[in-house]
C-alpha cells in the first residue's frame, strides 16, 4: 500500500520550502531585517492562496482578515527592523498605545467633529435636499434646470468653500455643519429627484383608479418607492460629511476637534496621535456608513436588493 | 433649446439670489462706515456701497468675475498673483497623481479579476476604504514628506494618486466582470487564450465603466491636490490661494480661487467625457 500519488507532492513542497528559506536568508543578508518581512509576507500569502480554493462565507471572511493582519505585521516589522523614525511612520503598536492613552481626548474630538459638526450638518443637508426634491417634484421645468447644475456641483471641489463659511459662522461647529450641509445637499437632491420618478406606470395607474390625491399618492406610493434612491444618496454622503467636517477645521477651530488635533499634532511631530485620530476617523466612517445601511435594510426591506 | 432654457433660468435665479444676499450681508459694514462718517445713506446709496467693498462679507458676482478676470488675464502668467500660474501648479500635480492612480488601479483590477486570492484579499478592504475619510489625512502626508525632504509636486501627486486609485479599481473590477457566462463560454469555444479573452472581450466591455470611474477619479484627484496645498507653508496652487485669502480676509481672492478650481474641475470632467464619447463611438458602443 504505497500512497505514492499523495506523497508525491511532499518532495515538491519540501523543495519549495527550502527555496523560500534560501530566498529569505539571502534577502536578510543583502538587506538586514528584510528576511522576516519577506517571510511573514510569503506565509500570509501562502495561507491565503490555500484558503482561496474553498468556496463559502468562512474563507471569504478569513482571507481579507489574514491579508489585513499580514499587512499590519509587515508594517510593525518594517518599523522595528529598518529603524524607521516615528516622526515619519509610527509602528501600529505605538499607534495603539497612543489611542489607548488618549481616549478622553479622542472622545472629545469625536463629539466635537463627528457628532456636532458632521452629523448635524448631514441631517440638515439631507432634510433640505429631500424638502427641495419634493417641492420641485411638481415642476418639470425646475427639475430640468436644477438637475444638470446639481450633477455639475457634485463634481466640484466644494470643500474649498470651507474658509468662507468659517468666516461667516465662526470657528465652532456651526461653520463645520454649514460646510457639510452644502457638501451633502446636491448628491442627495439628485438621488431623491430620481427616486421620486421611480414608480412604475402600473402602480401609478392603480393609485389613480383609487382616485388618490397628489398628497396621498406622494405619501403612500412615491415617497416609499424613492427610499432606495434616497438611501443611496445618504450612504454616498456619509464619507463626504466626515471629510467636510474635518477639513473645515484646518481653516480655524476651537482647541478641540479631529481636524484641529491632526494639524497641531503634525506640527508637534506627534505622529502616533495623528494616526490614532485617523483610526477614529476610519472607525467613525465605517460605523456611520454601517448604521445608515442598517436603517436602509429596515426601511427598504421590500426592495429586491435587500431580499438576498 | 428646451434643455438649455431651464438651466439658464435657474442660473439667473441663483445670480439674483446671490446679489440679494450680497446686499443683505454687506449692508451692516456699509451702514457702520456711513454712521462713522456721519453721512446718512439712502437705500440706493446703501445698495451701491454693498457692491464695491474691498473686503466684502460676500462679494457680488461681478466682483468675483472681475477678480477671476484679473487673475487669469490681468497678470503675466509667471506672476505670483496669476490664477493661471497657481492653476497650473495644481493641475500638474492633479494630472500626475491621476495618471499614477488610474494606471495602478486598472493594473490591480486586472490582477484581481484573474486571481481569486487577490480578489478575496483586497476587494473587501478596497470597498471598506471608501467609507474612510482619507482626504482628511492629506495635510499630514505633505508634512511627513516635507520632513523627509520631499516637497513640491510629488507629495500632492501622491495624495491625488491615492484618491483616484480606489474609484478606478472598484469601477474596473466591475467593468471587467460585465461579460456574462455566455460570452465567456463563447470565447472559450473559439479556444481563445486568457489573454485573448481579456483583450478582445473583457477590456472593450469594461470601457464604459472605465470612463465613469475616471470622471469620479479626476474630480477626487483635484480635490486631493487642493486640500494637499492647505498646510501652512504652501505658497503655490489654488489651495494655497484659498488659505492665504482666508488668513488676510481677502474674500474676493477666495471666491476667485474657488471658481478657478470649479472651472478646472469642470474642464477636466468634460475632457474625459469628450474622450469617452469619441472612443465609444469608434468602438460602436455609443448609446
Amino acid at each position: 500500500m504505497t500512497r505514492y500519488g499523495e506523497g508525491g507532492a511532499r518532495p515538491g513542497a519540501l523543495i519549495l520550502g527550502l527555496a523560500v528559506l534560501v530566498l529569505v536568508l539571502a534577502a536578510n543578508r543583502w538587506w538586514p531585517g528584510s528576511g522576516l518581512l519577506l517571510f511573514v509576507w510569503l506565509a500570509g500569502w501562502a495561507v491565503n492562496s490555500r484558503l482561496a480554493h474553498y468556496e463559502g462565507p468562512i474563507s471569504a471572511m478569513l482571507v481579507p482578515l489574514i491579508f489585513g493582519a499580514t499587512l499590519l505585521a509587515s508594517w510593525e516589522i518594517a518599523c522595528a527592523s529598518f529603524a524607521i523614525p516615528p516622526v515619519i511612520l509610527p509602528a501600529p503598536s505605538a499607534i495603539g498605545a497612543a489611542f489607548a492613552a488618549n481616549l478622553p481626548l479622542l472622545w472629545g474630538d469625536f463629539v466635537q467633529t463627528i457628532l456636532k459638526g458632521a452629523l448635524s450638518g448631514w441631517l440638515i443637508g439631507a432634510a433640505l435636499a429631500v424638502a427641495v426634491a419634493v417641492l420641485i417634484d411638481r415642476s418639470p421645468f425646475l427639475q430640468r434646470g436644477l438637475l444638470p447644475i446639481g450633477n455639475f456641483v457634485a463634481a466640484l471641489p466644494i470643500v474649498g468653500i470651507a474658509p468662507i463659511l468659517v468666516m461667516w459662522f465662526g470657528f465652532d461647529w456651526q461653520s463645520k455643519a454649514a460646510v457639510v450641509v452644502i457638501m451633502v445637499f446636491f448628491p442627495i437632491l439628485v438621488n431623491m429627484v430620481a427616486g421620486l420618478k421611480a414608480t412604475d406606470a402600473l402602480a401609478r395607474d392603480q393609485i389613480a383608479t383609487w382616485s388618490a390625491s397628489y398628497a396621498q399618492a406622494l405619501v403612500k406610493l412615491r415617497l416609499p418607492s424613492a427610499m432606495p434612491f434616497l438611501f443611496n444618496g445618504l450612504k454616498i454622503t456619509t464619507t463626504l460629511a466626515l471629510i467636510g467636517a474635518i477639513v473645515a477645521e484646518f481653516f480655524g477651530s476651537p482647541t478641540r476637534g479631529m481636524g484641529f488635533r491632526i494639524s497641531t499634532s503634525v506640527g508637534q511631530l506627534n505622529l502616533a496621535l495623528v494616526w490614532a485620530e485617523i483610526l477614529v476617523a476610519a472607525l467613525a466612517g465605517t460605523a456611520f456608513y454601517g448604521i445608515v445601511a442598517l436603517i436602509e435594510k429596515r426601511v427598504t426591506f421590500w426592495h429586491p436588493s435587500q431580499r438576498g | 433649446m428646451s434643455r438649455v432654457m431651464p438651466v439658464l433660468v435657474v442660473l439667473l435665479g441663483i445670480v439674483a439670489l446671490w446679489y440679494g444676499a450680497a446686499v443683505a450681508m454687506n449692508a451692516p459694514w456699509a451702514r457702520d462706515q456711513a454712521a462713522r462718517a456721519g453721512t446718512p445713506l439712502s437705500t440706493g446709496q446703501l445698495i451701491a456701497a454693498t457692491m464695491v467693498q474691498e473686503r466684502p462679507v460676500l462679494p457680488a458676482p461681478h466682483q468675483v468675475a472681475k477678480g477671476l478676470w484679473d487673475g487669469i488675464a490681468g497678470q503675466k502668467i509667471t506672476s505670483k498673483r496669476s490664477l493661471v500660474w497657481h492653476g497650473w501648479i495644481t493641475l500638474s500635480a492633479t494630472l500626475a497623481g491621476f495618471a499614477i492612480g488610474a494606471l495602478a488601479g486598472a493594473a490591480l483590477a486586472v490582477a484581481i479579476v484573474h486571481s481569486r486570492v487577490m480578489d478575496l484579499s483586497i476587494m473587501p478592504w478596497a470597498i471598506a476604504s471608501q467609507t474612510v475619510p482619507i482626504l482628511a489625512i492629506a495635510p499630514m502626508v505633505i508634512v511627513v514628506f516635507a520632513s523627509a525632504g520631499v516637497t513640491g509636486l510629488v507629495p500632492k501627486a501622491m495624495i491625488s494618486a491615492w484618491l483616484s486609485f480606489f474609484p478606478v479599481l472598484v469601477g474596473m473590477v466591475k467593468g471587467f466582470r460585465t461579460p456574462d457566462r455566455m460570452q465567456l463560454d463563447q470565447m472559450h469555444s473559439w479556444s481563445a487564450s486568457r489573454a485573448q479573452a481579456f483583450f478582445l472581450l473583457r477590456l472593450p466591455s469594461s470601457l464604459p465603466y472605465l470612463f465613469a470611474s475616471l470622471k469620479v477619479a479626476v474630480a477626487a484627484a483635484l480635490v486631493g491636490t487642493i486640500v494637499g496645498e492647505l498646510p501652512a507653508g504652501a505658497t503655490a496652487g489654488l489651495g494655497a490661494r484659498l488659505l492665504s485669502g482666508s488668513y488676510y480676509g481677502q474674500t474676493i481672492q477666495i471666491w476667485s480661487a474657488l471658481f478657478a478650481a470649479a472651472g478646472l474641475a469642470a474642464v477636466l470632467v468634460a475632457l474625459i467625457g469628450l474622450i469617452e464619447r469619441v472612443v465609444l463611438k469608434r468602438m460602436g458602443l455609443a448609446r
